[in-house]
């Protein structure tokens, strides 16, 4: 019997598996974005075994010349610094950084929001008032003084970082769900659910929670496209983890060694990346926002 | 019937469906070939599972992801229905020439829209026409189906699963389309209401000349609507013939036993034979008759072959080897010994 | 004994009005009155029939007998406790001992459950058994039904007929055993043999467990042959109630009487009678306080719609019509 059920598990996850690969390949964009994640992060999982040099490794060449501000070459694929880091090995790991506070961010957000919309849109009323008014007041707070009160007073740590972009993301994502769980609760299978004896939680949870998935992984995507580029400016801007480098934080460097005009080098990979990265994340999400919102869909 | 010369309305030849599931195909139509006539009522009856829905939903290219459609032909007013482009087929036919009533009528409202703003917005999509004469006409079949024209404000959540339906029949007889597909429109209908939008269908068939096909699996309503009959079973149509002639002349011994096992008001407290054994399940090919392993009368041909189908009369088509010997079958078939040995 | 009785009770709902007619023209806001100081009583084992007009406010006393809707106004019993305001366990206990099967097919079952885990999900949600035993049940159920369980526990709703769907429901009530089976026009999309298959399994259950049962449906034919007593409903109202045979051979009411004289005849050769009844829509919206049918009743006259009518409709009373002109009704008849 229990082989039987593992089987079922089994072929369950293979049906789910092939679900997601048909949405993935519905269009040219989302293969492409699907790829490019894919990519990032196998290089963020091996980045230091990929990483030729230390990120704040002073390199010099192989005629033993301190290697500073050098355009791209076979030597520096994507230059250095003028301190003479190596611009590729800073990359590397910065997308490390960057996939681990944008993936980190984007879930915690995701939990957060899809239990806050979840809970309000069941119960409705005073419950629903309270949480709706709490993401209000989280929408009227400014980004920048928000993330600078919070760094002032716990400190530039990355946890401290994921923690302000959390409390920044997860709204959109407690309205969205909100309003999906408030029309799916209208439905009759939820009324046949309680008829059968379901509590609230395993009605929310269990007969809810499926219907709002695709919208869900949706906005899972778009909640760590915003972490990273939240993470960037905010990294941009000076309040980033000094202890460690991220695409942002590799920007902000340019800004301070003040060669903003001489090193195009060094602007142009930290910020190609971010947005291939960030768009690859909006391309996927569009092939999940086709199966979350029918009315897109072609018929 | 009109002239049979004619073109007919609707013309499908060989239309066979198949669902890919992961227990393996499901042949749901096999081999179905039918007209419709202009101006004609065409029922399909036939058991719980046995493909009425699917052939129509291939009809009109409804088909889920998993589902494949083949046919020969099938045409409408001469136009290749499965040939045509996505968009035009859309646009030009669907709603426009062939409306549907789908067996999920009750659940096809969107939840978040007045109903009435839904019937107006499919008359305006359509048709060139003013909010306030769209929502005229809207009023004027909302009359037509016996719901009050005060409703057309309310909610779908609001209606009761029989409103809905009526709703649903309202908005398929907007656009006076030139053939009308009923799945089912009477499940959630009391017998009043029933009678009503069926003698009001009627008159506007005959004001507009249009065609109806008609499923249900109420005989009663069949008999009383259409002008001719095919029974289904297993995926296949077994037999074929004008209403008349298959309730007084039946070959079939489906056909036989599914008379046999209709109750009426009239005969209530009497016993009703019904046809024992359960229906196939259409998974992988049919290689017998679908219905010998619950024919009385089958023997080892039935089981060899699935038989073809033979006009045996102009316009009735039986799908039997042993058609010859109906005339024995419609004696026997009265009797519960012969269904249950 | 009494299992379930509902006390006058009653069912409105107010009709959403347009911005302009509640802000501007301040209109007072129209009422449906789906279900009206409606009383009845169910025996032990026994099976309580319903028909009536679409729209009538059968389905909203089936929600409200089942807990899932609070009445306007009077009250439910279920072995002689009032239902209304249950909490916790109490509701739980309610919940296993009534059950439901929802009218409609194609909005009931949760797409995103596999046939097997909507049959599951009662049980499940209650702990009645083991996870095992849950799911043996439950495929023994589904076969039951006639629904082959390895062919069809894997499938999703979107996969299935209407048909498959509502037996897919019957099997999902079926399943936890209850002592109320609340079924709301559960056979409406089966042909007769496999409906016959259904009731035949509902009669052994009845034998063995002895379950009572309001059961709605439109088809008088089958409530001629499972009810024991039938309750026919115009708008909101009981019009007559009485011995299922009783009330179908001899309706007494005008409105039982024009509903038994259209039932269609599967004969392409008859017609049926035009009913005997003026105008031809319904209207729900703000009705009259007396009897719902009289401006539709050809021997209403100006009294009708005036006076409301409660019939004494308790378990075992006789047959009987909520009419102000039946001795006159009776005699222009014979
Ligand atoms: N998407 C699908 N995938 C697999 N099988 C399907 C699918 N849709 C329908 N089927 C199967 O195909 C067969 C025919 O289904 P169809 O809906 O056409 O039946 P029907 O004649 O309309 O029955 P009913 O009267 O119950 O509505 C059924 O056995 C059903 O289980
Ligand atoms: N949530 C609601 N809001 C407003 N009106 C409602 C609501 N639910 C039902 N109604 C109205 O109450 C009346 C009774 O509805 P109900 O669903 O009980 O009818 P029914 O007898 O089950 O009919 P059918 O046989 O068509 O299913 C209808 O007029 C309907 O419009
Ligand atoms: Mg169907
Ligand atoms: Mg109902």
């Amino acid at each position: 019997m229990s082989s039987s059920r593992t089987s079922q598990r089994f072929r369950k996850l293979r049906l789910a598996l092939r679900e997601h690969y048909r949405i993935i390949n519905s269009n040219k964009l989302s293969q492409f974005g699907f790829w490019v994640i894919i990519l990032f992060t196998l290089v963020a999982i091996f980045a230091p075994w990929i990483a030729p040099h230390d990120p704040w490794e002073m390199t010099y060449d192989s005629n033993g010349n301190f290697a500073s501000l050098r355009p791209p070459s076979w030597e520096f694929p994507m230059g250095t610094t003028h301190l003479g880091y190596d611009l590729f090995s800073q990359l590397i790991l910065a997308t490390r950084t960057t996939l681990l506070i944008g993936v980190v961010s984007g879930f915690i957000s995701i939990v957060i929001g899809a239990n806050v919309g979840l809970i309000a849109g069941y119960y409705g009323g005073k419950i629903d008032e309270v949480l709706m008014r709490i993401t209000d007041i989280l929408y009227g707070m400014p980004f920048l003084p928000f993330i600078i009160v919070l760094i002032a007073l716990f400190g530039r740590q990355l946890e401290f970082i994921i923690l302000a972009i959390v409390l920044i993301i997860w709204r959109t994502s407690a309205r969205v769900i909100r309003a999906q769980a408030m029309s799916i609760k209208q439905r009759q299978y939820i009324q046949m659910a309680k008829a059968r004896g379901a509590s609230d939680l395993r009605i929310i949870y269990r007969h809810i929670l499926p219907n709002v998935l695709p919208l869900l992984l949706l906005y899972a995507a778009f909640n760590i496209a915003w972490s990273i580029i939240t993470e960037a400016s905010a990294s941009f801007l000076g309040f980033g983890d000094g202890e460690t480098v991220s695409w942002g934080g590799m920007l902000y460097e340019l800004w301070l060694s003040g060669k903003t005009r001489v090193a195009w080098w060094w602007f142009a990979s930290p910020s190609v990346c971010i947005i291939l990265l960030v768009t690859s994340l909006v391309f996927v999400s569009r092939a999940y926002e086709e199966v979350a919102n029918p009315r897109l869909r072609k018929r | 019937m009109t002239e049979i010369n004619k073109d007919p309305l609707l013309s499908v030849r060989n239309l066979g469906v198949v669902y890919e599931t992961s227990q393996g195909p499901v042949h749901a139509v096999t081999d179905v070939s039918f007209d419709v006539q202009e101006n004609e009522v065409f029922g399909i009856a036939g058991e719980s599972g046995c493909g009425k829905s699917t052939l129509i939903k291939a009809l009109l290219r409804l088909l889920p992801d998993n589902g494949v459609a083949t046919a020969d032909r099938c045409d409408y007013r001469g136009s290749a229905l499965m040939k045509m482009e996505g968009e035009a087929f859309r646009k030009e036919i669907l709603w426009q020439e062939i409306s549907m009533v789908p067996q999920s009528a009750m659940a096809s409202f969107n939840p978040v829209y007045r109903v009435g703003d839904q019937v107006v917005e499919s008359i305006q999509t359509h048709r060139k026409a003013s909010r306030a004469e769209a929502l005229e006409r809207a009023s004027e079949l909302f009359d037509v189906v016996g719901l009050e024209p005060g409703l057309l404000k309310s909610y779908p959540h609001e209606f009761s699963g029989g409103m809905r339906q009526r709703a649903m029949i309202a908005m398929a007889l907007s656009l006076d389309p030139g053939l009308i597909i009923m799945d089912e429109p009477t499940t959630g209908l009391d017998v009043l209401v029933q009678e009503r939008i069926l003698r009001r269908i009627r008159e506007i068939r005959a004001e507009l000349k249009s065609s109806i096909i008609l499923i249900t699996h109420d005989i009663a309503v069949i008999a009383e609507m259409s002008d001719r009959i095919a029974i289904m079973y297993g995926g296949e149509i077994m037999e074929q013939a004008s209403t008349i002639e298959l309730f007084e002349n039946p070959h079939h011994p489906y056909t036989l036993g599914l008379k046999n096992a209709f109750p009426s008001i009239t005969t209530m407290g009497t016993e009703l034979i019904s046809i024992p054994g359960s229906p196939p399940t259409l998974i992988g090919p049919v290689q017998s008759c679908p219905f010998a392993p619950r024919c009385p009368f089958d023997d080892a041909a039935c089981h060899a072959a699935n038989p073809a189908a033979t006009e045996i009369a102009a316009g009735h088509v039986v799908r039997c080897v042993n058609y010859e010997n109906s005339a024995q079958f419609r004696s026997l078939a009265k009797e519960k010994s012969t269904w249950l040995s | 004994m009494v299992v379930l009785e509902l006390d006058r009770l009653s069912c409105h709902f107010e009709l959403t009005p347009g911005f302009v007619d509640r802000v501007i023209k301040r209109k007072p806001p129209s009422y449906i009155k789906a279900v009206e100081r409606l009383s009845i009583a169910i025996g032990e084992k026994e099976i309580l029939g319903i028909a009536g007009e679409s729209g009538c406010g059968k389905s909203t006393t089936c929600s409200m007998v089942s807990g899932l809707l609070d009445p306007t106004e009077g009250d439910i019993r279920f072995r002689g406790k009032s239902i209304l305001g249950l909490r916790g366990d109490a509701i739980k206990d309610y919940r296993r001992s009534v059950q439901m099967i929802f009218q409609d097919p194609y909005e009931s079952l949760n797409p995103r459950f596999r046939t097997v885990d909507i049959v599951a999900e009662g049980p499940r949600a209650l702990e009645l058994w083991d996870a095992n035993e849950i799911e043996q049940r439950s495929l023994a159920m589904l076969d039951a039904v006639g629904l082959p369980s390895g062919k069809y526990a894997e499938r999703f709703p979107h996969e299935l007929s209407g048909g498959e769907r509502q037996r897919v429901g019957i099997a999902s009530a079926l399943v936890m055993e209850p002592e109320v089976i609340i079924a709301d026009e559960p056979l409406s999309m089966l042909d007769v043999s496999i409906r016959a298959g259904i009731l035949d399994l509902l009669r052994e259950m009845q034998a063995e467990r002895g379950f009572s049962s309001l059961y709605v449906s439109h088809d008088l034919s089958i409530l001629g042959n499972v009810a024991d007593r039938l309750l026919i409903m115009y708008l909101g109202q009981a019009m007559e109630i009485g011995p299922a045979e009783e009330v179908i051979r001899n309706p007494k009411h005008p409105y039982t009487r024009a509903l038994i004289g259209a039932v269609p005849i599967p004969d392409p050769r008859s017609r049926r009678a035009i009913p005997n009844i003026r105008g031809d829509i319904s209207k729900p919206i703000d009705p009259p306080p007396g009897c719902r049918f009289a401006p539709r009743c050809p021997y209403a006259d100006a009294s009708c719609s005036n006076t409301f009518i409660e019939m004494e409709t308790g378990a075992g009373t006789l047959h009987q019509a909520a009419c102000h002109r039946l001795a006159e009704i009776d005699n222009a008849g014979s």
